[in-house]
């Protein structure tokens, strides 16, 4: 027999005698504090085939009131992402035009003397490299790690920005890579207004949209610059990922 | 040495350490203050939590068929998916893969799990390099100690001693700052991330829906192991399996609150295969080593299976009076506090482990703190009544059974008491000693007088 059915085995064996589901054992943990759960799914539909009692389960993200709200109009949102931002120490800007984003990248890149840049290929991000004027080491397809380990700064789009966290949702597919946004010590994020989304649940309704089943093979909520409070719990931005995040916000 | 008996050295020493206490304090107390600002966003915690312990419910007591979900997917995407039911065929499949790719040097992001197997120890042994990336897991590695604590490595140590030892070990310059400290380590592990050949990961949650891997960290050092290194590993418990994937819109902000008191950790990763077509980088192939190693004990007892929804956030250790005190060390296993007792007898047998179920005053902060509602101290009570049962010391079972006769026999409950109150007096003389007959107790509790009169007479008085 191999490992896998012995450890599958094992735990059908032990599953045989129900547990009790957590809070429905005391009578002083009344289930109907909670809001109304939709009944489980038929077996088949993702769901286990299983005789144990029916428990409300999953309700979907909307149905979740009690989890920080990530604000109800776009700009209520937008104030969330903002404030999140603030503590997290992630740069936000928001523009009028292009333009003036990209004019805020070449002093940016003055200010902070870039000398060269790491990018992927996109429409926001191929417009602002134009603009910039700096070697550039596009990701794209492949790139020597020593290259990119030595470029100022990493920009990429992103696919979503989370304001209930100030969360930015990056994949590998569309952001030029896994390392890109982690190598380099500032990542700096070129994002559109209409990508703000309320939750972190509608993030991911919006990634299995949008690539289900064909999924990139890393999607990441990067919230705030790399940080490490492992020093007698004092932080400290640039752990080993960029100690600087930048969101810019273009119309 | 027996795990009690250094459990019992070890507390004795620590708990008179003032500057221990008051690291911890201190570092606990900031915690605190963060998370019951970061449990004020949620409208609703206790509802919160109630939905997380129902997922996680639902995930354990349908492990098979959500674990099955798990691996297809993983595996239609190109991943080679290993079975483990012990450590020593995890420790095995991972070595089999160091092995065969030929690597030279390994980078490790935090993996408890590879704790649990002594990973580390078992590829030094074979003369591999392993480098903990994680900056913690980094300073307790040069240091040759485990992990104080699941989520805060290092919090036992002050930023001095850090500087010590990495002037030591690395030849840096002593240094008081954090900050600076902080950079030491990320210029020596940069390096690292590129020359190494391995890249080995844990795991927070395991997506069945999805096949995927989700992975909660500050640093970035996660992202880095799975992007730089040709091939990855990821080792993770088969409790880890989560049914959707939208339950991480509930898990990553509950662990990151009830964890280190953050809105959400600084990066939460989903992996669903090595590189694909057309992606820049990434490895060229991914493991996952799922690892049972008596997790499948531990859901075969209905009673305790509730343990298996541990998410490994650490709040129960950071509320704990007795982690508090005795420190993350002294328990002398892989998970510590109060979710370590409760497991560890389980995952390495109540017979030497039994004492961790004594580590407890019974207050209850660790469950009040659970954020997936484990009924922690319960269970320290429920493994003190299956160590008694299972095999309990002579001497007690002749003691409580001498107590039922005398306690169900007027007289001799008489004479027992006449007995106590003409003795006790002279119990003085060898209080403390080694002649004292009731030691255990009195070496560090005062034992109470008895009554000059016990009910019984008081109420004959009055009549
Ligand atoms: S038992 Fe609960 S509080 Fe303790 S580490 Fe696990 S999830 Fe966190």
């Amino acid at each position: 027999m191999s490992a896998r059915e012995q450890i599958l085995g094992r735990i059908r064996e032990a599953l045989r005698k129900s547990a009790p589901i957590p809070g429905h054992t005391h009578a002083d943990h009344p289930s109907a504090n909670h809001p109304p759960h939709p009944p489980v799914p038929p077996a088949g539909a993702g769901r286990s085939a299983f005789a144990t009692p029916v428990i409300p389960l999953r309700p979907s993200a909307a149905a979740r009131p009690w989890l920080p709200p990530g604000g109800v109009t776009p700009a209520e949102q937008w104030e969330r992402f903002c404030a999140a931002s603030t503590e997290l120490k992630t740069a936000v800007q928001e523009f009028e035009s292009v333009e003036a984003a990209h004019a805020r990248l070449r002093e940016l890149a003055t200010e902070q003397g870039w000398t060269g840049v790491a990018s992927h290929h996109a429409p926001l991000t191929d417009a602002a490299i134009s603009a910039l004027g700096l070697p550039t080491l596009f990701t794209d397809g492949g790139y020597p790690v020593n290259d990119l380990e030595k470029c100022s700064v990493g920009i990429t789009e992103c696919d979503a920005l989370v304001a209930q966290t100030g969360s930015v949702l990056v994949t590998s597919r569309s952001t030029g890579g896994r390392a890109l946004s982690v190598l380099p010590p500032h990542h700096l994020v070129l994002a559109r207004r209409a990508q703000l989304v309320p939750d972190l649940g509608a993030a991911l309704e919006l990634a299995k949209a949008r690539y289900a089943p064909h999924w990139p093979s890393m999607i990441s909520f990067i919230t705030g610059p790399s940080r490490t409070g492992d020093i007698e719990r004092i932080l400290v931005l640039g752990a080993h990922g960029p100690r600087q995040l930048t969101v810019f916000l273009l119309p | 040495m027996t795990a009690a008996h250094q459990f019992l050295e070890q507390a004795r020493r620590i708990t008179r350490d003032l500057r221990h206490r008051g690291l911890i304090q201190t570092a606990l107390r900031k915690y605190e203050v963060k998370r019951d600002e970061k449990k004020r966003a949620f409208p609703d915690w206790e509802s919160a939590r109630q939905a997380a312990a129902e997922v996680k419910w639902d995930a354990i007591n349908h492990l098979d068929t959500y674990l099955e979900d798990f691996v297809t997917r993983l595996e239609a995407r190109g991943t080679r998916v290993h079975w483990a039911s012990t450590a020593a065929e995890a420790r095995d499949a991972i070595l089999g893969v160091v092995r065969d790719r030929k690597a030279k040097s390994i980078i490790k992001s935090k993996a408890m799990t590879a704790e649990e197997i002594h990973l580390n120890d078992a590829l030094e042994k074979e003369g591999y390099e392993v480098v903990e990336s994680d900056l913690g897991e980094y300073i307790v590695q040069l240091r040759h100690e485990p992990p104080y604590h699941i989520v805060f490595p290092a919090m036992h140590l002050t930023r001095d001693e850090i500087s010590d030892l990495f002037h030591r070990e690395l030849g840096s310059a002593q240094t008081r700052e954090p900050e600076e400290l902080t950079m030491i380590a990320r210029r020596v592990l940069r390096q690292k991330y590129i020359t190494a050949d391995i890249g080995i990961t844990g795991a927070n949650f395991a997506v069945a829906e999805t096949g995927m891997v989700s992975i909660t960290e500050n640093e970035g050092n996660a992202r880095l192991t799975s992007a730089l290194p040709r091939t990855m590993i990821t080792l993770l418990g088969i409790e880890k399996v989560i049914p959707a994937l939208e339950d991480l819109a509930l898990f990553l902000p509950m662990l990151a609150t009830a964890g280190a008191g953050q809105t959400l950790t600084g990066y939460n990763t989903m992996y669903s295969g090595p590189r694909q077509p057309g992606e820049a980088d990434g490895p060229e192939e991914w493991h996952v080593v799922l690892l049972d190693n008596r997790r499948t004990e531990l859901l075969a007892d209905p009673e305790q299976r509730d343990a298996l929804h541990c998410i490994r956030c650490g709040a129960c250790l950071n509320v704990c009076p007795i982690f508090r005190n005795v420190g993350g060390h002294t328990y002398g296993t892989a998970y510590s506090g109060p979710i370590g007792s409760v497991i560890t007898p389980h995952l390495r047998g109540l017979k030497d482990w039994k004492h961790l179920s004594g580590a407890s005053s019974l207050c209850g902060a660790c469950t009040e703190a659970c954020p997936v509602k484990i009924d922690l101290h319960h269970h320290l009570l429920q493994n003190r009544r299956n160590a008694v049962m299972e095999d309990a010391p002579l001497l007690e079972r002749l003691a409580y059974q001498l107590f039922a006769v005398v306690a169900n026999h007027p007289t001799l409950w008489q004479f027992a008491k006449e007995m106590g109150r003409t003795f006790q007096p002279f119990h003085r003389w060898v209080l403390r000693t080694k002649l004292d007959p009731a030691k255990a107790w009195t070496a560090t509790r005062d034992l109470p007088p008895m009554a000059e009169m016990s009910f019984k007479e008081w109420w004959r008085t009055r009549q």
